[in-house]
């Protein structure tokens, strides 16, 4: 640049300088007092929940005690690590329970991703005229995400007895709500042009929704159901807790009965099986956001 | 001088920019023309480095522009300032921010992280605002614009970079023939008083024939015409255009074949 950027004479900048700063020192005290309420939100919810530094302080070492026992060897001797074979002694039907835990968020992610597109496309409100409906499919969706699924695994333990199956439907409906709601927010920001062309061709709504709204949203779907089914792995492993079968019956039964060394080699696996479908969702979910 | 040798850019099996050789004297306003995808925009993401050239070197004033790293490409972009089809505004911030994203080289980063914009860059960001008419919209989210509003935003916001070059690709195809015209009149100014060299792309012949000091003509990534505006006669666009050359050169349809016309009617 041979030459530099010429400025307005003083006389006219400053009106205009002044009515710039007059127009942002709204947002200025409004970002103020954002953040006065984000700092005393937090002193007040520590306030309730009793977080209290010097009791952290002082149990701390508690925690690394446990973590201390869980590896050390119960036969004497030294480290769990340096005996794997007697470490992993029920490796067979533990990795079995293992293999049940995918499963039932396998089932549990299938069913509940074809449930959230429904419900996805029949609240979204620039698909369906029909007022009630939306209502009812909002709320639906509302009502089976709100309520925690190991709270349905344990109503449905009760009602269909132990096993895998409350496990399952639990998943399933809770991640038909999460699913649901995610999915709504995709219908809801499609490019509108393609629906509308498929409907003055004479499509049905049917017809419609196959043609001119799966094929938008489907990368972002997809995407979505792989990172429900990430977290109902997680979740599945926590579920035979209550009784719905999976690891988590197993690993509940170590930790009251104090057999420190299967709750180490029970986390050990949860965590590297949870590790390796975090990997493989991750880099699916990478492929499919490319795509899109 | 921008100096282009053997710049050549694939994508995959494609290639959009091949084996191209230019050069470009300082202070010019070169339109490049061509017909969607012959690799114009290409040509200039590669020169303010978005895009990565597959071989070829890019010269300013002598210097390899296309081995740049870290500080000094960021130094580079700076002083060659892009202006986008789409105006590539944030448009929930506010206008006179937005201009001021093209102080950011000059202004340290912790004062414009903390919004503390030294009071002379807030200066020359709302003259250069005044200088197209737009001070007073200062406070205004830059997304409530109109098209032709925005896209001075962003030449305000090229221009307080206090650039040697600024590349314009395809600055005026979202606007209405009136903004089009006042776009690119303020893009014409900016190269007379400043200096600036000025690249464009553009689409319409009709403005780069008024524009431009000189025009130069891609084909499938190859440069095929390299002339004053006067020299690109209609023979020479309808190689350069084919069968899109009738839109780009504004003239009446040619009446419809008897054979088509039957069957319509």
């Amino acid at each position: 640049m041979s030459q530099a950027l010429p400025l307005l004479p003083a006389a006219q900048l400053a009106p205009l300088l002044a009515a710039y700063a007059r127009s942002r020192r709204a947002v200025f005290w409004r970002g103020l007092l954002v953040a006065a309420c984000l700092v005393a939100g937090s002193l007040a919810s520590g306030w309730m929940a009793e977080v209290d530094l010097g009791k952290f302080g002082k149990h701390i070492g508690g925690f690394f005690s446990y973590f201390d026992r869980l590896t050390r060897l119960e036969g004497g001797g030294g480290r769990v690590w340096t005996d794997p074979g007697e470490w992993f002694w029920g490796l067979r039907p533990w990795l079995v329970q293992l293999g049940d835990t995918v499963l039932m968020a396998y089932a549990g992610t299938l069913f509940g991703a074809l449930g959230g597109f429904c419900l996805a496309v029949l609240g979204a409100a620039n698909l369906v005229q029909n007022q009630p409906l939306r209502w009812g499919a909002k709320r639906l969706a509302e009502f089976c995400r709100t309520v925690p699924d190991l709270v349905f695994a344990l109503l449905f333990v009760i009602a269909f007895g132990l096993g895998p199956l409350p496990g399952v439907m639990a998943l399933a409906i809770h991640s038909l709500g999460a699913l649901g709601k995610q999915n709504s927010e995709l219908v809801e920001n499609i490019d509108m042009k393609p629906v509308e062309g498929a409907i003055a061709a004479g499509a049905s709504w049917v017809a419609m929704v196959r043609f001119a709204v799966l094929p938008q949203i489907l990368p972002g779907f997809l995407s979505y159901s792989l990172l429900r089914f990430e977290i109902n792995v997680r979740g599945a492993a926590v579920l035979g807790f209550v009784g719905a079968g999976g690891i988590g019956q197993d690993l509940i039964e170590a930790v009251r009965k104090f057999y420190y060394n299967d709750v180490a080699a029970l986390l050990v696996l949860i965590i590297l099986t949870v590790v390796v479908i975090d990997t493989l969702t991750g880099l699916l979910r990478r492929r499919l956001l490319e795509a899109r | 001088m921008l100096v282009i040798q053997g710049l050549t850019r694939r994508f995959g099996a494609a290639t959009a920019v091949d084996n191209l050789s230019l050069e470009i004297p300082r202070g010019a306003f070169v339109g490049v023309i061509g017909r969607s995808g012959a690799g114009k925009s290409t040509l200039l993401r590669m020169i303010n480095r978005l895009q990565d050239p597959s071989e070829g070197q890019i010269l300013w004033q002598g210097q390899d522009i296309t081995t740049l790293r870290g500080a000094e490409l960021l130094a580079w972009r700076a002083r060659c300032a892009m202006v986008f089809q789409q105006f590539n505004l944030s448009p929930r911030l506010d206008v006179l921010t937005n201009v001021l994203v093209g102080r950011l080289h000059h202004v340290p980063t912790w004062r414009a992280l903390l919004r503390m914009w030294p009071q002379a860059d807030r200066a020359i960001a709302l003259s250069a605002l005044e200088q197209f008419g737009m001070g007073t919209l200062a406070a205004q989210a830059a997304g409530q614009l109109s098209g032709g509003q925005q896209q001075r935003v962003a030449l305000a916001r090229a221009l307080v970079q206090e650039p040697e070059i600024i590349l314009a690709d395809e600055p005026v195809a979202s606007l209405d023939p009136r903004n089009a015209e006042m776009v690119m009149q303020a893009l014409a100014d900016i190269n007379q008083r400043y200096g600036i060299t000025v690249l464009c792309n553009l689409h319409s012949l009709d403005l780069a024939r008024r524009y431009c000091t000189r025009l130069v003509g891609l084909a499938h990534g190859r440069l095929v015409f390299d002339d004053v505006p006067a020299a690109l006669t209609d023979a020479v666009a309808q190689s350069l255009y084919g069968i899109e050359a009738r839109d780009v050169m504004d003239s009446p349809p040619p009446a419809l074949p008897d054979g088509f016309a039957a069957a319509v009617a």
